[in-house]
């Protein structure tokens, strides 16, 4: 992966000592708290509920068992002994104390990493397939222009100021696994004449209008890439709503300005800036590229793996939901799924960061990545390897069998958290899969996206899930509206609101009505809920959820 | 017409470490939400919350939240102020372990 140039390294290091002294003013009362929260914004430091929040940026996902190492020192010696992974592949320490931010901040500089960008009106965290560089499906390894865009957005004067946060997510595979359509910026690559290049999508996002992306250009070379963010950026960086909040978003821009103006003035900055990238992003990204080979993949028997499969009914569970396919027969992408029934989704505590590190070392090729589903990959693991992988995890309480079902759900933080939160999603979420959990029938279910969020700023997805719950605050009370029917793929739509919400106590007998109905409409076992839901319509998952004949007798 | 003025508490986060806490009587800022003052009268709120807004070095966020009378001292009504006085519903951690 990306090693640190000595100019990144300083960067890094300077914006520590910088940040240092804010905080050291701060505390001796020169700086007011008005002055100083636009400074702990930019570092990434947030005052929550009950207490700061530091968001750390993980790059495109990707981390190596050093970094996680350092992760599980910060939240043991910092923090409560965990650490929260985020939808945008990013950790969040949720208990740090203001006068050891510095020292946090420090402590990941040793390890290159920092908080830069987290938060604020500036290009975020670059987000990618957490598949990427393993894949079978990949045309090609998208981190290597993740990394390309984090150099040239990281302080970019002209971009620290948008009218809005600004998030951009990159799969190398046509198969789009980083909800690519729902960002401001997706870029997605494919293939033309056999040269790669991406197509590039603008305009999506979730939040209070949630909306779909559109395409601005199905086909842009590779070596045109920065210099057409770039025009993006500019374009929206003038014509972006600074008046109102809520319009703020490039996705309001591409719909009032419409989708063929806004594509005709983006082309047009790109043929004025174009002239002026004179080829230095292109030395750059082949530097950035080399650091990015595959490891040397090791040739050996799989029989092992064959062997455990038939005899082991825990381990094939387990292989059948959490391992993908990876391009060398020999091997497999493994995720571990970091959604134990009746656990808080994402968290890992510190021991179980350092047996991730661990495992990766031993069986992993040193490599890690978390996804935006709040898993983490362990990309390169050699299938002879996978047995034994599969029982440290069982002993280190990761080796729930259940990625891409019901329980492996996206869930924001909401109110246990957040102070923008309106209802808790958390608590929801463990309700939700103990009950699934005890009804053992999640596996005979199949793939289902179950996604939460406490507000309608929509961290966890929600539009985007096959069953969507949003926590809202009805008269001084939890209700959870459901939405049913969307999809974050490369077939990316918005959930249609199924109807009135459901009180706290409500919605878990709502998600098995939801569950019971679809075992019943499914044609086959095959047919997942969603193919069932596009098949059927909401019609009859709307009197599964409201057809109260039995309640109204009550 | 103005609506009628129902009770309330000065709250707050403190500077260093975040934590939620409330304006007592006697100009104190406590953990506990019933050693809180409820405040029952308009102008009084206003000049309290200006008293706990000028404590710029010590607490972070200063809003009046809507309380009522308990039998040891002023309860949270809304059930955002009632988590704020526990802590998280995931784990036992904040106040729920720290203070009570
Ligand atoms: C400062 C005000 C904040 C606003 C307006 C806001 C709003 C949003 C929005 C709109 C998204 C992304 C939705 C999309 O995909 O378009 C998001 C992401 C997210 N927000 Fe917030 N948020 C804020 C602060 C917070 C805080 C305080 C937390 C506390 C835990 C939080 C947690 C998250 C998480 C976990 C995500 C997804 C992951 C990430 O960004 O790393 N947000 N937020
Ligand atoms: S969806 Fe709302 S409640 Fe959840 S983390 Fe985002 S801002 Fe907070």
């Amino acid at each position: 992966m990306y090693d640190y140039s000595d100019f990144d390294e300083a960067f890094v290091r300077a914006r520590v000592a910088q940040f240092s002294q804010q905080v050291a003013r701060r505390i001796d009362g020169s700086l007011t708290e008005d002055e100083f929260r636009p400074l702990r914004l930019m570092n990434g430091l947030y005052l929550q509920l009950h207490a700061y929040m530091l968001r750390v940026a993980i790059p495109y996902g990707t981390i190596n068992p050093r970094q996680m190492r350092q992760l599980a020192m910060i939240a043991d010696v910092y923090d409560k002994g965990y650490g929260h992974f985020t939808t945008r592949q990013n950790i969040q320490f949720n208990w740090p104390k203001l006068p050891d931010v510095p020292a946090i901040l420090s402590a990941l500089a040793d390890v290159e990493m920092h908080a830069i960008q987290t938060s604020g009106n500036c290009v975020r965290n670059v987000t990618a397939d957490h598949f990427a560089g393993a894949a079978a499906d990949e045309i090609e390894d998208p981190r290597p222009v993740a990394e390309l865009l984090r150099q040239w957005s990281t302080d970019h004067p002209e971009f620290q100021f948008l009218p809005r946060k600004f998030k951009i997510a990159i799969t190398g595979s046509p198969n789009d696994r980083a909800v690519t359509r729902a960002h401001d910026i997706g870029l997605r690559m494919v293939r033309r004449d056999g040269a790669p290049g991406f197509e590039v999508i603008v305009g999506g996002g979730l939040g209070r209008t949630p909306m779909i992306g559109h395409v601005v250009r199905d086909f842009l070379p590779k070596a045109d890439l920065l210099p057409y963010v770039e025009a993006i950026l500019s374009v929206y960086n003038t014509l972006g709503r600074r008046d109102n909040k809520y319009k703020a978003r490039i996705k309001i821009t591409v719909h009032e300005t419409g989708v063929a103006e806004i594509t005709r003035m983006i082309e047009d900055r790109f043929a004025e800036i174009r002239p002026q990238f004179g080829g230095n992003d292109q030395t750059l990204l082949a530097e950035i590229e080399a650091a990015f080979a595959p490891p040397a993949f090791r040739n050996a028997p799989v029989a092992d793996f064959d062997a455990a499969r038939l005899i082991d009914p825990a381990f094939r569970a387990w292989a059948d939901t959490n391992l993908a396919e990876h391009r060398n027969a020999q091997y497999a992408i493994v995720t571990i799924s970091l959604k134990a029934h009746g656990e808080t989704p994402g968290d890992a505590s510190s021991d179980q960061m350092r047996l991730i590190a661990d495992l990766a070392e031993r069986y992993g090729h040193s490599e890690i990545r978390i996804s935006h589903e709040q898993n983490v990959i362990l990309p390169h693991v050699h299938k002879g390897d996978l047995p034994v992988l599969h029982a440290a995890l069982l002993k280190g309480g990761l080796g729930t069998a259940n990625v891409g079902l019901l329980s492996d759900m996206i869930v924001c933080p909401g109110m246990d958290y957040c102070a923008l939160a309106t209802a808790r999603s958390i608590p929801v979420a463990q309700e939700i899969a103990l009950r699934f959990k005890e009804l053992q029938i999640e596996h005979d279910v199949g793939p289902l996206k179950i996604k939460i969020s406490g507000c309608i700023n929509a961290c966890g997805h929600h539009h985007v899930g096959h069953i969507g719950i949003l926590g809202l605050d009805r008269a001084g009370v939890e209700n959870y509206q459901i939405t049913l029917g969307g999809d974050g793929t490369e077939t990316a739509v918005i959930g249609e609101r199924a109807g009135p919400g459901f009180a706290y106590d409500e919605i878990t007998p709502a998600i098995e009505r939801l569950i019971v109905a679809y075992l019943a409409l499914r044609l086959e076992p095959a047919e997942t809920f969603l193919q069932t839901y596009r098949r059927t319509g909401l019609a009859p998952f709307k009197a599964a959820l409201y057809d109260q004949a039995d309640r109204n007798a009550a | 017409m103005t609506r009628a003025f129902t009770p309330k508490v000065v709250t707050a986060n403190l500077l260093l470490d975040g934590e939620v806490v409330w304006l007592t009587e006697d100009d104190r800022w406590t953990r506990h939400h019933h050693e809180a003052e409820l405040i029952e009268d308009e102008a009084h709120a206003q000049l309290r919350l200006l008293k706990g807004a000028a404590q710029k070095h010590l607490v972070v966020g200063v809003y009046l939240a809507d309380a009522r009378a308990g039998s040891i001292g002023p309860e949270p009504v809304h059930f955002r102020e009632t988590f704020r006085t526990r802590g998280p519903s995931n784990y036992a951690h904040g106040k729920q372990v720290d203070h009570v």
